[in-house]
């Protein structure tokens, strides 16, 4: 069927790029705030270009504005949410692989109920674990650490990244591990020999989900991190909605940006798992 | 490699352990700080604890406490027009989106990055930058007003009436595209023959996709409800980012409720209680879903 430009196409068109502009516009006003001066936004208006550009509030912004009585950027904080998302990722996506082996692969009597039963860890308000779990990290003297907030990511992280696993796994044929368990592979051969290899992709897409959705995090940040280990998320919020002073949009739009920059990248670089990942986690989540 | 007899029943020995020990300690954690933390928060709600947790139930007076609360019922009230709004327009715009570039667009891949990219964000930023468009003096409205149109106000960010729907503007623009990669993958999982047939029965394309292809994406519609209206009733890091629950608390949900509360204001009984009727509310509405999307899923 081949399509000339009738002019349904051209309302068509006409309506996708529409919605192209009303999907980039946030995008445009943040970039292009984030490199005005104050005179050039309080005199011009959100979506006209810049007069001249300045990286002046991207500067302040890494390194000297204000989050609450701090001030010293978001620098500090970016490397938190660094330091928090790498070893919560790479902790909860390798737990999550041997679990997802297990449950698809060395099915056992009950292993289905077990599962069920952890899936509803998908499900939960987090609002329901938060006061226990504030006072156990008290209790453990790592509240407001960055490694209480790696603690917390990995547990409940778990149980996506199991179904994950879990759901790629049971893709992969029986015989595969049949033949392999007659040869006489066990347990960790059969996983690290033959099924790793080919879990390429599964590992990208969970490490992908798992990244975004910590690095993106603000409700454990806020109630377990406050004070100085506090995550990007948390610290931009505070940032902007400090009152103190001129409000200075132009520093607020670049620290947002700074924040969003790793998960976009991602994106950018790896959309086709992303997407992925969206839609399995959201099968079932 | 080996293959004695007594070595081989060994490893037959481990293979058979070795599934459940690798299991238990997630299962642990599991039981523990879901089904554990559960169960305390639950217990904590039935007891009179406030700067600090005691343990002696006290019955239901927190939740008596909480529905006397004016605040809950505005939390809930907002709980409800953010939902319905979100979870409608989200899905609209998302099936619009969908249907639009499924009639073979050139340059799909481009206009889907484009659709999908605020996915990646996290709500706060995406709070941070409608905070700033929405801004009554500097943002949207002077645009308009610079365009030739002085009386054009838009200042629902500060009007404790209009508040809570600049969260539900925001909510639709980060998360519809997400519902349109949803529908979009079932639109291509439809058997493209049936549509072939319906044309040369002489059905026209908006008939064909109402009566035959809509109704077949059924059961993205239950993953889509479902998803959403999880967002919805968990939502937190948006309202908080956008308004703050403000102005004063006019646009307050359950999840800024249980924080405020639980963490800022020392009512640990009660923040317990908000939670777990957070959690009531989840239940209550997933669990019919599921059920109906299994059913669905069944069918066909």
């Amino acid at each position: 069927m081949a399509k000339h430009l009738t002019p349904g196409r051209i309302v068509l068109y006409a309506a996708l790029v529409l919605m192209a502009i009303y999907y980039l516009l946030p995008l445009y006003v943040m970039l292009s705030t984030s490199v005005k001066t104050l005179d050039d936004i309080r005199g011009g208006n959100l979506i006209a270009l810049p007069q001249s550009i300045t990286l002046d509030a991207w500067s302040k912004a890494w390194s000297s504005a204000c989050t609450g009585v701090e001030c010293g950027g978001m620098k500090g904080f970016f490397w938190n949410s660094v330091k928090m998302a790498v070893p919560s990722v790479l902790i909860s996506t390798l737990i999550g692989a041997v679990n997802g082996y297990v449950v698809s692969m060395w099915r056992f009597r009950g292993s289905d109920v077990l599962f069920t039963l952890l899936l509803v860890g998908c499900f939960i308000p987090f609002q329901v674990v938060l006061l226990p779990m504030a006072r156990l990290l008290g209790e453990l003297g790592i509240a407001n650490t960055t490694s209480g907030l790696v603690m917390v990511h990995v547990i409940y992280g778990l149980a996506f990244t199991t179904l994950f696993f879990r759901n790629f796994f049971v893709t992969i044929p029986d015989e595969l591990v049949k033949a392999a368990r007659i040869d006489g592979a066990g347990f960790w051969t059969i996983f690290f020999r033959i099924l790793l290899p080919i879990s390429g992709p599964i590992f990208m897409v969970c490490v992908i989900w798992q990244f975004t959705q910590i690095w993106n995090d603000f409700l454990f940040g806020v109630v377990f991190a406050a004070g100085e280990a506090q995550p990007i998320t948390v610290a931009l919020n505070n940032l902007v909605n400090t009152s103190t002073g001129v409000k200075e949009y132009n520093v607020d739009m670049a620290a947002a940006i700074i924040a969003a920059l790793p998960t976009l990248f991602v994106y950018m670089v790896a959309g086709r798992y992303f997407v992925r990942g969206l839609t399995a986690g959201a099968v079932k989540g | 490699m080996s293959s004695s007899q007594s070595q081989a029943s060994l490893s037959a020995l481990a293979d058979r352990w070795l599934p459940k020990l690798v299991l238990s300690p997630t299962l642990l954690i599991s039981l523990v700080f879901v089904y554990g933390f559960i169960a305390w928060t639950g217990w904590l709600s039935l007891t009179e604890s406030r700067l600090l947790p005691q343990m002696d139930l006290a019955g239901l007076i927190q939740y008596q406490a909480l529905f006397e609360n004016d605040r809950w019922w505005t939390a809930v009230a907002n709980l409800g027009i953010f939902g319905g709004l979100f979870i409608g327009c989200t899905l609209a715009v998302g099936l619009f989106l969908a249907v639009l570039l499924d009639q073979k667009i050139r340059a799909e891949g481009t206009l889907r990055t484009i659709y999908l990219y605020p996915m990646a964000l996290s709500f706060i930023v995406t709070g941070t930058a409608w905070k700033w468009m929405l801004n009554p003096d500097m943002g949207l409205q002077k645009v308009i007003n610079d365009w030739g149109f002085p009386d054009f106000t838009f200042d629902w960010l500060v009007d404790p009436d209009k508040a809570i729907y600049t969260v539900v503007i925001a909510g639709v623009w980060q998360s519809s595209g997400f519902v349109m990669a949803l529908f979009l993958a079932g639109l291509r999982g439809i058997d493209d023959s049936i549509i072939k047939a319906a044309q040369v029965d002489g059905a026209s394309l908006p008939v064909i996709y109402w009566r035959i292809i809509i109704p077949s994406l059924r059961p993205v519609f239950f993953s889509v409800l479902l998803i959403l209206s999880h967002i919805a009733i968990k939502s937190f890091d948006l309202v908080m980012a956008l308004t703050g629950g403000g102005p004063g608390t006019a646009s307050d949900v359950p999840a800024i409720f249980m924080y405020q509360f639980a963490f800022t204001r020392g009512q640990l009984g009660l923040g317990a209680a908000s939670a777990m009727m957070m959690l009531m509310t989840i239940v209550a509405v997933l669990v019919p879903l599921m059920y109906m999307e299994t059913r669905s899923a069944k069918r066909g």
